[in-house]
């Protein structure tokens, strides 16, 4: 290997650009294409749409709704008439008690989740003892195990954390699950064939080829978390981003919904494309493969 | 430090394979696949199995990988009866088995790693010494996806001699490969054969490809499979290609085509169901060549 390097420097220098030259050149070749103009526009015509139906035209329906315009004055002002802005400390407490609760949620349901469902899609044995269980608990909608959840722990923040992981587990488990099945026999036969022992074939086959599941499980368990949690919080939340849009309605702060959903719906997009990211890091293979 | 050297390369083994018999399914839905196979894979030859597509040949080398248990009948390797796989039966599969997700160093050093046959760098300077073998020493780290379809059997081919195995088991391996690609490896691979001279089986269900690359020719019928006729081929090793239009090299595939015409016949007698696609397959594996029935006049056979 050295002495082919050595043999023709040139191509050695080809080989490795840095990963920085080549986001560089990739964010180039993006702003190039039409793709983020497009999406622009898609947004900007949505929100177009929306001062038009609300604030513009006050539409029926649509007049009671806030708009755009009122709810982004109120996001950025330094004095805000409903009191939860850009500039108020309140907005960022909201914000942090519904993200801490959601990585607590979340991390606990992949903790428990990824190992399940690899062992699940491992042993046959236990599968059989569980699947029926997973598949049995896993359709019941988050919203019915408010009562048992309030009932079960102590204070409101262990509930709502519960019912956040509740969300999140099942599509983990099941997303492994089917990851393991996806493998295909012939690795397990080739694992065998080359001497492998059951701990090799695990760390070796099960685990590496079940990630690409894993991780779309882990993209729609987080979605499953948001969901679960603005539920909980809505019932039983004291700060928060789903408490806040409920007390918003009570109160009458209307524009204040609009920052709050915004708010959860940038923050879920961001924890998505966050668990791509780390994806991506784990599976060169998978990334190479596609732009071979 | 004492380190075990393994030399890599191709081990020669025997393997006997005497009456087997497997089916599948039970009761109406039962199938049976092989019948009554015998035959021995002598030590340091290369035997090649060759049947017309869908008549078991996979099933049969399962058999001997000891991925399925014959339902009748007993598969030895050097005298000891074979139970389930190991590292001295590898087999390079149809379609292409190297992990995805390792590259291509990582995937032909895993047979040692796993086994932990001796350090980790002698296991890396024999995996390097094999890949420059196969010419994929600058594609160590690249993974099977970025890989070219030769350039991933041939990885696998060094994966499996890596463990040197007492025999290989080539199943159709370069099914799916262009034309090219596939004379080349047919090269590449009886060069290699003819290095090492491990026991060698190799399964296919080409007939110019199986009597170019065997020493000896294991002819199977149509499901369920029995093992037709054994015919040595007296062509000499080195091979090259020209062989192809030599006298012995025709002789010896106007006498398999002969035997497989005439099984078909038999099915056709029989009222098989089957029967045509027997014959289809038959024909794809004559190709170029006339029909058997008009050159087997004069023949001593």
């Amino acid at each position: 290997m050295t002495t082919n390097v050595d043999a023709l420097p040139q191509a050695a220098e080809a080989k490795a650009p840095n990963s920085w030259t080549i986001a560089l050149f990739n964010l180039r070749l993006w702003l190039k294409s039409s793709t983020p103009y497009l999406n622009l526009l898609g947004l900007a015509g949505f929100v177009l749409l929306w001062y038009l139906l609300t604030e513009y035209f006050k539409v029926p329906y649509f007049e009671k709704l806030p708009g755009p315009v009122a709810s982004f004055r109120e996001w950025v002002s330094e004095d805000p008439a409903y009191g939860i802005s850009l500039y108020t400390p309140d907005y960022y407490q909201h914000i942090g008690t519904s993200v801490m609760r959601v990585l607590k949620a979340f991390v606990l349901a992949t903790l428990l989740g990824v190992p399940l469902g690899l062992f699940m899609g491992w042993k046959k044995i236990f599968r059989d003892y569980t699947f029926p269980l997973l598949e049995t608990l896993r359709p019941i909608p988050m919203l019915a195990w408010v009562p048992l959840s309030i009932l079960m722990w102590p204070g409101r923040e262990a509930s709502i954390v519960f019912l956040t992981f509740l969300g999140s587990f099942f599509a983990t488990v099941l997303n492994t699950l089917l990851g393991v099945e996806s493998i295909d026999e012939v690795y397990f036969r080739a694992a065998h064939s080359l001497g492998a022992k059951p701990r090799h074939v695990f760390f070796k086959i099960i685990l590496p080829g079940s990630l690409p599941f894993v991780f779309t499980g882990l993209q729609i368990s987080m979605g499953f978390a948001w969901f679960s949690l603005v539920a909980g919080e809505m019932l039983a939340g004291e700060y928060g981003l789903g408490y806040l849009i409920w007390n918003s309605f009570i109160l009458v702060q209307y524009p204040v919904i609009i920052i709050a959903m915004v708010t959860l719906g940038v923050i879920g997009w961001l924890s998505s494309a966050l668990i791509r990211l780390v994806g991506d890091r784990l599976m060169q293979w998978k990334v190479r493969e596609a732009c071979r | 430090m004492s380190q075990v050297k393994i030399a890599a390369g191709m081990g020669a083994g025997e393997m006997v394979v005497s009456k087997v018999r497997k089916g599948f399914g039970v009761g109406p839905l039962r199938k049976e696949v092989l019948c009554d196979c015998s035959f021995t894979l002598e030590r340091g030859r290369l035997t090649v199995l060759v049947g017309p597509s869908g008549c078991g040949k996979t099933t049969l080398v399962n058999a001997l990988a000891g991925y399925e248990t014959p339902d009748q009948g007993t598969v030895t390797i050097d005298g000891k009866p074979v139970h389930g796989p190991g590292p001295d039966r590898l087999v390079v599969f149809q379609e292409t088995a190297l992990f995805p997700w390792m590259t291509t160093f990582e995937n032909v050093s895993y047979g040692p790693r796993v086994q932990r046959a001796t350090s980790d760098d002698e296991i890396s300077r024999q995996t390097m010494k094999l890949l420059e073998v196969v010419g994929l020493e600058d594609f160590k780290d690249k993974y099977p996806a970025q890989l070219s379809g030769g350039m991933q059997r041939r990885a696998e081919l060094v994966r499996a001699m890596i463990n040197q195995p007492k025999v290989m088991f080539m199943d159709e391996p370069f099914r799916g490969l262009d034309a090219m690609t596939r004379s080349l490896m047919q090269e590449y691979y009886v060069r290699l054969f003819e290095e090492h001279r491990g026991t060698n089986l190799f399964v296919t269900s080409e007939l110019e490809e199986a009597i170019f690359l065997a020493d000896r020719l294991v002819l199977l019928t149509n499901r369920p499979a029995r093992v037709k006729r054994i015919i040595e081929v007296c062509l000499e090793r080195p091979r090259q290609f020209h062989m192809l239009t030599s006298r012995a090299y025709l002789d010896c595939k106007r006498e398999a085509l002969e035997l497989l015409h005439e099984e078909a016949m038999k099915s056709f007698a029989a009222g098989a169901v089957n029967a045509a696609d027997f014959l289809e397959a038959c024909s794809k594996m004559g190709q170029d060549q006339a029909q058997p029935r008009t050159t087997s006049c004069g023949q001593d056979r």
